[in-house]
């Protein structure tokens, strides 16, 4: 063994520890243990790694060198959103997750991570509330990976093998459906087909939809609000028309407005999907993304996930404890006949889901719901009187909206820079993305920008659409 | 040896569902109301919304104030055994989570960050994703790594996609539409394989412990797009003909993949590359430090030879000068297995765990994790009715062994599960038993690992025979345990009953009314 001091990881970093067990063994050296490598697979050449930094201070250290590099959305004010949202995180969330016994854990018996369970169940019941929905998996990675599970399900369902998808949805989701829809080579693929966005609502153009629909689509698939942040009104005729040809009504949802929405459960959606990031998650560069996908509590239904899923039941002595159900089902029961595949998904962030939602109740998420929608309405109001500063559609949307600097000139990628010198992360930029859509910027408000940040940002973009 | 076992038992609070708790009006957290400013210039919030949008009734969720919620759930955490005892849960490589690694990601420079930031607003996490795959690079010999893969399986679907790109740009995509794998190998390779679109050829053991080459000659032919294998696998032998293995997948024009899920017996032994694999997988999450969070976030570690490159998930993190760039280019892109960039945070907190660890660490890691295992599995296989697989195949096994309880459930009728329902009351995490299908009778897995001191192994092993010598003895205190937990076992009941399951509260209500 190298090295004069134990490592402060590892117990038995330790030479008389080491000598112990080998004298326990019979063996001179741990080398010998390895005699199962043989030794033309063995390094050809020595390790190059940077030296260790075992000491906690100076490891430190060095991270925080690193990290300061970074300038974050709290030192910034910043209006990026798309699929990764910053919303307010209750101190409570960080706490809980911090928690070594929810932190650590990898799997348990249901008597003796009860507690774990319970949260799960919890997370489960309390977002079945939100969406109207009796069925709620334990989650997946992501939206976008929900999204693709959810259509692998209709497809399976119905037996069909082409889907409807809005033409626009974040295009990083876009990117993660298709490779879970398949490329036509492979027998199981599935055809993704675009519906028509209506130019000046934003919303589905139900002619268009009307006129592709056939008993040919496992799905029709919508978001409710859009990725360019309308809120979809048309929701409950999109699923009648999907119902009428036997497809399967997948609706992705931000569920931090459905304190003020209706819930897609209430208007047909047989599957939901969407993100759980926003409840009570910090953004984490994109690590905080989660998925969940809900459904009606129908066996065709639940029989399709591939998501674990954890339900309520009896101990022996009538307790309530909570097991997985449906496991055979699953990539672990099955291997290659389980329903797609699961694993190390995100669950400690249902934790903290459940903890947000339970914080909030039902006046929160009302509460929250207000202020997001008046304050990005009234984000609007303010842009919209900078010359060449347009919103398009000028209503309708939640938390996001579409901005375009055409009639001042600029490109987003130059106004987004100049604003950047002003402290100011500018909305996303949808010119590269959508080209049709001109230089274009997708913003979003929510409830941590106060009135005095986006005057900050009207005054500021006035200042720099103006040079 | 003698050890006193400890007197365990879980806190019991009786916690409710929250969905019984709060009471109508109290409140958790507030939001700003709208002011006078606002309203007046947008109007009220329900005029806003497409009236045939507005929620007009109220979720039913709980009704708590603040102080309430946090000692729900506080309760709850302390009813969760986990990694509180001892938990050598083979397989996944139950490591320590350096608190402070913890505390650099709750930082608001990782945290709050957002990723579309401009990246020279993220400089830090770009370079400390960018040195990381440097120092897998150097462990694996791949040419590049992606953390978009948001655990191992999410890797091993990876694989599946770029082998299908692969393929696709040959023009041979319909034609090799076959992975080969093996039945020790993670259920997650065939079954990302067939959720690819994938036909999945699955590779029987023989009697080395491991498939035989003329099984995989007889399974390679010009239908043959990949194999997928772990090695060693969770059985803890490793395949010493694996080069010749990949020799054969690649004259049969496949490609090869490596999944590093049991990478702490290997560690700093050898690289996947140097094998001849094309790609490989490390789970962050088990064996770069990561707390696994009773299930993720995760992060599997997709690294591949330069052939393969062109096909990786974007955005690749490269330097350009002294700045780190974004890069999402290559036209035959494989896109996206999962939004942005992966769990940035989780990259962070490997990072700096394998900085800790340094070369000389990760070694003494993989030797301690060898040495004690091959200690472990003499003490317990001096408990009665414990017997290994393989029993025949002599010689040391990596850093961890599949054992059986067959014989202890034909001489007393205890399984396995009994066994591990027992253990937790001596405050003993659950062992892992063994994925589907079952090669061992009553299979249990236990994993060492380094960060468990030699007086916790031996503290284990005295509760497995404590519990050997009960199920001899007394068999009915194993099956009806556990007996100091928060609750007892589940039920017969079965959660595959459709008049049963109950996903979420609301469903529970109604079938329990139904039933009624």
């Amino acid at each position: 063994m190298k090295g004069q001091r134990a490592h402060p990881y590892m117990p038995n970093s330790v030479p008389a520890i080491h000598q112990e067990m080998l004298d326990a063994l019979g063996v001179d050296t741990i080398d010998e243990l390895f005699e199962q490598i043989p030794a033309d697979h063995r390094l050809t050449k020595a390790l190059q790694l940077p030296p260790a930094l075992t000491s906690e201070s100076e490891l430190r250290r060095h991270m925080l060198e690193l990290l300061s590099k970074n300038t974050s959305c709290e030192e910034a004010l910043s209006f990026l959103g798309g699929s990764c949202w910053q919303h307010h995180v209750p101190a409570v969330c960080d706490e809980i997750i911090r928690r070594s016994e929810f932190l650590t854990p990898v799997w348990g018996t249901a008597s003796s991570d009860l507690g774990r369970n319970q949260a799960w169940f919890e997370f489960t019941s309390q977002l079945g509330e939100l969406v109207d929905l009796d069925l709620v998996a334990l989650p997946v990675y992501s939206w976008g990976c929900a999204a693709g599970h959810a259509i692998r399900m209709a497809a399976r369902l119905t037996g069909r093998t082409r889907v409807l998808i809005p033409e626009f949805i974040d295009p990083e989701r876009r990117a993660v459906i298709t490779n879970y829809c398949s490329p036509p080579e492979m027998q199981s693929s599935i055809e993704i087909v675009d519906i028509d966005i209506d130019p000046d609502s934003g919303l589905i153009d139900l002619a268009d939809l009307d006129a592709k629909l056939s008993s040919e689509f496992a799905a029709v698939y919508f978001e409710n609000p859009s990725y360019l942040g309308q809120i979809e009104a048309q929701a409950a005729d999109i699923s009648a028309m999907a119902q009428k040809h036997g497809a399967e009504t997948i609706v992705g949802v931000d569920p931090l407005s459905l304190g003020i929405l209706v819930p897609p459960g209430a208007y047909g959606a047989d599957i939901v999907v969407g993100s759980i990031q926003p409840l009570g998650i910090h953004m984490n560069c994109g690590g905080g993304l989660g998925g969940f996908i809900a459904s009606r509590d129908e066996p065709k239904y639940a029989y399709e996930y591939p998501a674990l899923m954890v339900s309520i039941a009896e101990t022996i002595d009538g307790a309530n404890g909570f097991g997985l159900a449906l496991m055979h089902q699953s990539s672990y029961g099955s291997r290659e006949e389980g329903k797609d595949w699961t694993g190390n998904s995100t669950y400690l962030w249902a934790i903290a889901s459940a903890v947000y939602m339970a914080l909030l109740g039902p006046q929160g998420f009302r509460e929250l719901g207000e202020l997001i929608i008046q304050r990005a309405h009234y984000c609007v109001s303010l842009l919209q009187k900078i010359d060449g500063v347009s919103v398009s559609p000028k209503s309708g949307y939640f938390k996001q909206f579409v901005v375009n600097f055409d009639g001042t000139g600029k490109s987003v990628s130059d106004i987004n820079a100049s604003l950047l010198d002003h402290g100011i992360f500018g909305g996303l930029d949808l010119s590269a993305l959508f080209p049709d859509m001109g230089q274009s910027a997708l913003y979003c408000v929510t409830e941590v920008h106060d009135e005095s940040d986006l005057h900050l940002l009207a005054d500021t973009l006035a200042e720099v659409c103006r040079k | 040896m003698s050890i006193s076992l400890r007197q365990y038992h879980a806190p019991v609070w009786d916690e409710p569902v929250i969905m019984e708790m709060g009471v109508a009006g109290r409140r958790g957290c507030h939001f700003p109301i709208a002011g006078e400013a606002l309203t007046s210039a947008v109007g009220e919030a329900t005029d806003l919304i497409p009236e045939s949008m507005r929620r007009r009734t109220s979720p039913e969720l709980p009704e708590m104030s603040e102080p309430d919620v946090l000692r729900h759930f506080l309760h709850l955490s302390q009813e969760t055994l986990g990694m509180m005892g001892i938990s050598l849960f083979g397989t996944c490589t139950m490591k320590y989570n350096p608190r402070l690694t913890e505390d650099l990601v709750m930082r608001p420079q990782m945290a709050d960050l957002h990723p579309n930031q401009d990246p020279a607003t993220l400089q830090g996490v770009l370079e400390i994703i960018y040195n990381f795959d440097l120092l897998l690079r150097e462990l694996s010999g791949m040419d590049q790594f992606v953390f978009q893969p948001s655990g191992g399986a999410g890797a091993a679907y990876t694989h599946a996609c770029i082998t299908r790109a692969y393929h696709a740009a040959r023009g041979e995509l319909e034609q090799r539409n076959q992975i080969i794998t093996s039945i020790q190998s993670h259920p997650c390779n065939p079954a990302t394989s067939a959720a690819a679109g994938f036909e999945v050829v699955t590779l029987m053991l023989e009697e080395n412990g491991y498939p035989s080459l003329d099984a995989l000659k007889a399974a390679v032919s010009d239908r043959t797009a990949a194999l997928m294998i772990n090695n060693p696998d969770d059985m803890g032998i490793y395949n010493p003909e694996i080069k010749e293995w990949v020799k054969i997948v690649h004259d049969a024009g496949g490609l090869c993949f490596y999944d590093h899920a049991n990478f702490n017996g290997v560690m700093t032994k050898l690289r996947a590359r140097e094998l001849g694999f094309d790609a490989c997988m490390f789970m962050l999450h088990k064996t770069f430090g990561v707390a696994k969070g009773g299930g993720g976030p995760a992060v599997g570690a997709y690294g591949c030879s330069a052939e393969l490159t062109e096909y990786l998930p974007g955005p690749i993190v490269s330097k350009d000068g002294d700045r780190f760039v974004l890069n999402d280019q290559s036209p035959s892109s494989i896109g996206r297995v999962r939004e942005y960039l992966g769990n940035v945070h989780q990259v962070v907190k490997a990072y700096a765990w394998t900085r800790a660890m340094g070369a000389d660490g990760l070694a003494e890691a993989s030797d301690i994790s060898v040495l004690i295992n091959n200690y472990m599995e003499k003490e317990l296989l001096k408990i009665r009715g414990v017997t290994r697989s393989n029993p025949d195949i002599d010689c040391w096994r990596m850093e961890m062994t599949r054992y059986g309880l067959g014989q202890l459930f034909e001489d007393t009728g205890v399984t396995v599960m009994d066994v591990q329902n027992r253990m937790v009351d001596f405050g003993v995490d659950a062992f892992w038993l063994s994925h589907e299908p079952w090669v061992v009778p009553q299979p249990f897995t236990p994993e060492a690992g380094e960060m468990w001191s030699k007086e916790d192994i031996d503290y284990w092993i005295a509760v497995l025979k404590q519990i050997s010598d009960e199920a001899y003895s007394d068999p009915e205190l194993v099956k009806s345990a556990p007996h100091n937990q928060a609750i007892r076992k589940l039920g017969p009941e079965s959660l595959d009953d459709p008049d049963r399951w109950a996903m979420t509260w609301r469903a529970h209500l109604n079938k329990k009314a139904a039933r009624a």
